[in-house]
């Protein structure tokens, strides 16, 4: 049987966390009564300027850099034309020209054979980070042949993320979509909380033998989580290596990703390759950015964005927290990469081992066992747990100076979890889950033990 | 009259706000035959009056346009009044807000009488191609053309005599040259102001692209559209432009700098110009009548000692066929957004969202729109746009740097023909088809906005057959000042007679004689 090299890429559609939208004054927010966020540019009246917003740029800058990518100086905004009923102005202003950052990477880690102690580290190239608007929604209502419109995300800023097809497997795509989002979310530029919609992944499959040239590929969509996304990429690999070696091909075309049904299927409305009529937005004159170089000596940074001046404010990204994790508290690779992978964890355990004598390599075990599957099971957020890294701190110090012991503290702990606002030495001394250490106290009790069970005793000397 | 002598007897007390606009308003209803205006705003024009007045009454007018009437074309949006662009895509649309223009020009207390009638979505040259009808030129009704032309039969042919006001801002420019308002906004294009202007013996300023806020202005070509002004003399094209001009932040395509208004001096040193005349716009076409005149006016600034030279703008012939492909193309993006979804008109068409796009276009839209739509796709086409719309952009650009070339090398105005002849009767005119027209009434005007640059077509002399005929002037970017400079002075040599219209005998009081350059209030 030939082996088949399945190819992976991405488009990642990140919506920018910014209080107002890319273009105009109003504002961006999540579940907001329809049509309630939509100004006169957003319904797209005529008349109506698109003024290009700063922060949205910035955001685009500092995921350029944090992706290592280079960022045009000039970059352009064109517009994208086609009608649907959630694009009121007819086209999308995108920049499909000259992007604002071009050529970058992206790297991140899969684990071998799903064991978490042997991961390896893997690269992808960033074809592109292109700003754009989003689309408002459209809600079918079959029942009553209608569709309602809400054009509250109509003009909202995006980036759009191009990963070049350098993945090979659902696991893979995860695993970079994972970074990409814990990047975006240290940054700031976006919240990328793909069930709110706030980051959009659209994969690009195809396979081929080893030595010939890309096959077809397939666009998959309507892919809801990273979870789904490792599903979604697999089974399109699955299914293509299926129907060519069945003699059939693989068309160029858009697949929807069921998730009940774990399948992809063909969304045959597109008929048709569409053409979009890119032309230049006359409206907005080249976006041009600035270094430390370029920066002309009257202007403050008020007034323009500067490359070097955001570089310079560039919080540590992922990678850099989690060896910095590694190297400060000697915990193994795999366990930074727990501890980035939930919201607050690292700062949690931080503030423990601030408040504990004992060692981060004990505390770790603690956090990611004890603390980490509490919270999965009740599904809770770190933020929300009933125990708080001070609390926690409290009992393994008591552990440490060996005033109770290991499996105390794990009762201990599951009182805690209760909330009701006592602290580790109260249940303690309630239990009475000391551990005694006084020798004479020991030897009474031992004592009192073997008097008890004077034939037991009597048995063991015997032998 | 024009705003500076008006203002100067509202400020006196020689009439009131409320006086002045309720004979305006009289005024526009007598002359409603020119069908000039679409939507007239009576009840909010008199309210602003009554403020206006309750201001002079203080002591304390906001300006020089404080409680002056004044007019807008109909493609600006104006708050709570009718914008329609002269389409059934719009008609009854009412914005909710108003274009930056109109909005100084309301915070100087200007009293807007209403919104003037053009060619739908201003496509076209002759204000002929609306849903509200044709725009009459009020020289038509003057005694200087009937006496040129006296009617053959009497009544039965009287009316299939009168003369298109060209266009697009045809409406704004006959409100003024009837004298219903002291100024009007219009919108330039390809000429669209300046043409009008020419026909109806007014001012019509184009401004530097970029020097004027378009937001509000509904587009026809975004990278060409200016906001036009009207008026019956050069100053009050200043004084307006002074209102008008500087950055507003919700256009990015204005530019930064401070603006500074000015004042334009009584006299200059002609001999310290140097006037150029471009030779490729000796256009065959291109009338003998006017041919004399633009001769006539090279010889004036000449003989006052200013160096006059022919110089060269090589890629003209190129501009007509270069516009025609970045305005359709313009046109066919700007357009998509009218799908009767969101606002304007809806086609009651239910089958599908398709078909309902499809009905309310064809419905909204006249041919010469969809006409232009059709086109523009097919030159954004991925298969077309190398060799259409970059191309156009090339050659723009050539057509851009021929004026940097000759401003470079020490010309400061040119000094061309606006229009190829005078207004024709409107039963010639429609002979043949609005893309026809265009491409033959743009030809001199058009190239200035492929450049950006400022233009001003100032009224020279009336035509054998009694109508006006109108000079160009093309200055260097934002050099407003300079090039309304030489057109003052070009005004004050030429006299141009004051239209002496014979059918609105009604309220014909001194305020409305016809004393253009008399200041001795």
């Amino acid at each position: 049987l030939a082996s088949w090299v399945p190819v992976v890429g991405l488009e990642i559609h990140a919506q920018i966390s910014s209080n107002s939208k890319l273009f105009s004054g109003s504002q961006v927010q999540f579940a907001a009564p329809p049509n309630s966020l939509v100004s006169f540019f957003d319904a797209s009246l005529p008349g109506t300027l698109p003024v290009l917003n700063r922060r949205c740029v910035e955001a685009a800058v500092m995921t350029g850099l944090a992706l290592n990518c280079s960022i045009n100086k000039k970059s352009f905004f064109d517009r994208k034309h086609y009608f649907y009923a959630d694009l009121p102005a007819g086209y999308q202003i995108t920049q499909q020209r000259v992007p604002i950052a071009v050529n970058g990477s992206l790297s991140y880690s899969v684990c071998i054979d799903n064991k978490m102690s042997q991961m390896v580290t893997k690269t992808v190239r960033i074809k592109q980070i292109q700003l754009e608007q989003d689309s408002g929604k459209s809600l079918h209502d079959d029942t009553r042949s209608q569709t309602l419109v809400d054009l509250n995300r109509a003009g909202v800023g995006l980036m759009e993320v191009v990963m070049e097809p350098d993945m090979c497997c659902g696991e893979e795509a995860a695993a970079a979509v994972r970074e990409l989002q814990l990047i975006l979310q240290t940054l700031g530029s976006s919240q990328a909380i793909m069930a709110e919609g706030q980051l959009r992944v659209d994969a690009n499959v195809s396979v081929h033998h080893p030595g010939e040239p890309y096959g077809v590929r397939t666009e998959v969509k309507n892919i809801n989580s990273v979870r789904f996304l490792a599903k979604a990429v697999d089974y399109e690999i699955q299914r293509q290596i299926e129907e060519l070696e069945n003699g059939g091909t693989i068309l160029n075309e858009t697949r929807a990703f069921d998730s009940k049904l774990g399948c992809t299927i063909s969304m045959r409305d597109k008929e048709g390759k569409q053409d979009y009529r890119f032309m230049p937005e006359p409206n907005l004159p080249p976006l041009i950015l600035y270094d430390a170089k370029t920066l002309p000596a009257n202007m403050n940074h008020q007034q323009v964005v500067n490359i070097d001046w955001i570089r310079e404010r560039l919080p540590d990204l992922p990678s850099v927290k989690r060896a910095k994790l590694v190297e400060l508290y000697g915990i193994l690779p795999e366990h930074s990469f727990t501890l980035l992978n939930e919201d607050g964890l690292a700062e949690y355990f931080e503030n423990v081992i601030k408040h504990t004598q004992m060692k981060p390599k004990k505390v770790i075990g603690w956090i990611l066992k004890d603390l980490l599957s509490y919270l999965k099971e009740h599904a809770l957020a770190v933020k929300d747990s009933p125990v708080s890294s001070v609390l926690l701190a409290d009992l393994l110090n008591l552990l440490e100076r060996k005033e109770i012991s290991s499996s105390a503290a794990k009762q201990v702990f599951e009182e805690l979890w209760k909330g009701e606002g006592k602290t580790p030495l109260e249940i303690v001394k309630e239990k009475q889950l000391e551990l005694l250490r006084d020798q004479e106290e020991l030897e009474q009790i031992c004592q009192a033990v073997m008097d008890r069970q004077e034939d037991e005793v009597g048995a063991c000397m015997l032998w | 009259q024009g705003p500076l002598q008006v203002s100067a007897a509202l400020r006196e007390g020689r009439v009131g706000a409320v006086e002045l606009c309720q004979r305006c308003l009289a005024r526009v209803r007598d002359t409603g035959f020119l069908n000039a205006y679409i939507s007239v705003a009576e009840d909010a024009a008199r309210r602003q009056a009554e403020e206006a007045e309750k201001r002079y009454r203080r002591g304390q007018p906001l300006g020089v346009l404080d409680g002056i009437p004044v007019a807008v074309k109909d493609n600006f949006n104006t708050a709570g009044v009718e914008t329609t662009c002269a389409s059934n895509m719009l008609k009854g649309y009412i914005s909710p807000y108003n274009a930056t223009v109109v909005q100084k020009l309301l915070d100087q207390g200007a009293v807007l009488l209403g919104k003037t009638n053009l060619d739908e979505f201003a496509m076209g040259s002759g204000s002929t191609d609306g849903v509200f009808g044709p725009v009459r030129n009020p020289w038509s009704y003057s005694r200087q053309y009937k006496e040129k032309n006296p009617s053959k039969s009497h009544s039965e042919n009287e009316d299939s005599e009168w003369v298109i006001t060209g266009g697009s801002s045809g409406g704004s420019a006959a409100a003024v040259s009837s004298f219903t308002c002291f100024a009007a906004l219009g919108s330039d294009t390809g000429g669209s102001t300046r043409n009008p202007a020419a026909h109806c013996g007014v001012v019509g300023l184009k401004p530097t692209y970029g020097l004027i806020s378009r937001h509000g202005l509904i587009p026809l070509v975004n990278s060409m559209d200016v906001p036009g002004i009207l008026t019956r003399c050069v100053d009050d094209a200043a004084v307006v432009l002074g209102l008008l001009a500087g950055h507003d932040p919700k256009d990015s395509t204005t530019i930064q700098d401070t603006f500074k208004p000015f004042e334009l001096p009584d006299s200059i040193d002609i001999r310290k110009l140097c006037i150029g005349i471009p030779k490729e716009y000796h256009v065959p076409g291109l009338s003998s009548e006017i041919q004399t005149l633009w001769s006539k006016a090279a010889d004036l600034f000449k003989d006052a000692g200013a160096k006059v030279i022919e110089v060269s703008l090589p890629h003209t012939p190129y501009s007509i066929v270069c516009y025609h492909v970045l305005c359709t193309a313009e046109v066919a993006s700007n357009m998509a957004r009218f799908d009767g979804l969101e606002y304007g008109h809806r086609a009651d068409m239910k089958q599908s969202t398709e078909s309902m796009y499809a009905t309310t276009r064809r419905e909204g839209f006249n041919d010469v729109v969809r006409g232009r739509i059709l086109s523009g796709n097919y030159f954004l086409l991925k298969e077309n746009y190398d060799n259409y719309f970059v191309k156009a952009q090339k050659v723009r650009r050539l057509i851009a740097n021929d004026f940097v070339k000759v401003f470079g090398s020490g010309v400061d105005i040119l000094l061309t023909p606006t229009t190829l002849s005078d207004a024709a009767p409107y039963v010639e005119f429609i002979k043949e088809d609005n893309r026809t027209r265009s491409a033959q009434d743009d030809i001199l005007t058009q190239a200035a906005n492929m450049a950006g640059l400022p233009a001003v077509s100032v009224p020279a002399a009336l035509s054998k057959r009694g109508l006006p005929l109108g000079l160009q002037f093309i200055g260097h970017s934002f050099q407003e000042k300079q090039l309304l400079t030489v057109a003052k002075w070009f005004e004050k040599q030429v006299k141009f007679p004051v239209i002496q219209l014979e059918d609105v005998k009604r309220h014909d009081c001194s305020v409305f004689q016809h004393q253009k350059s008399v200041s001795s209030l």
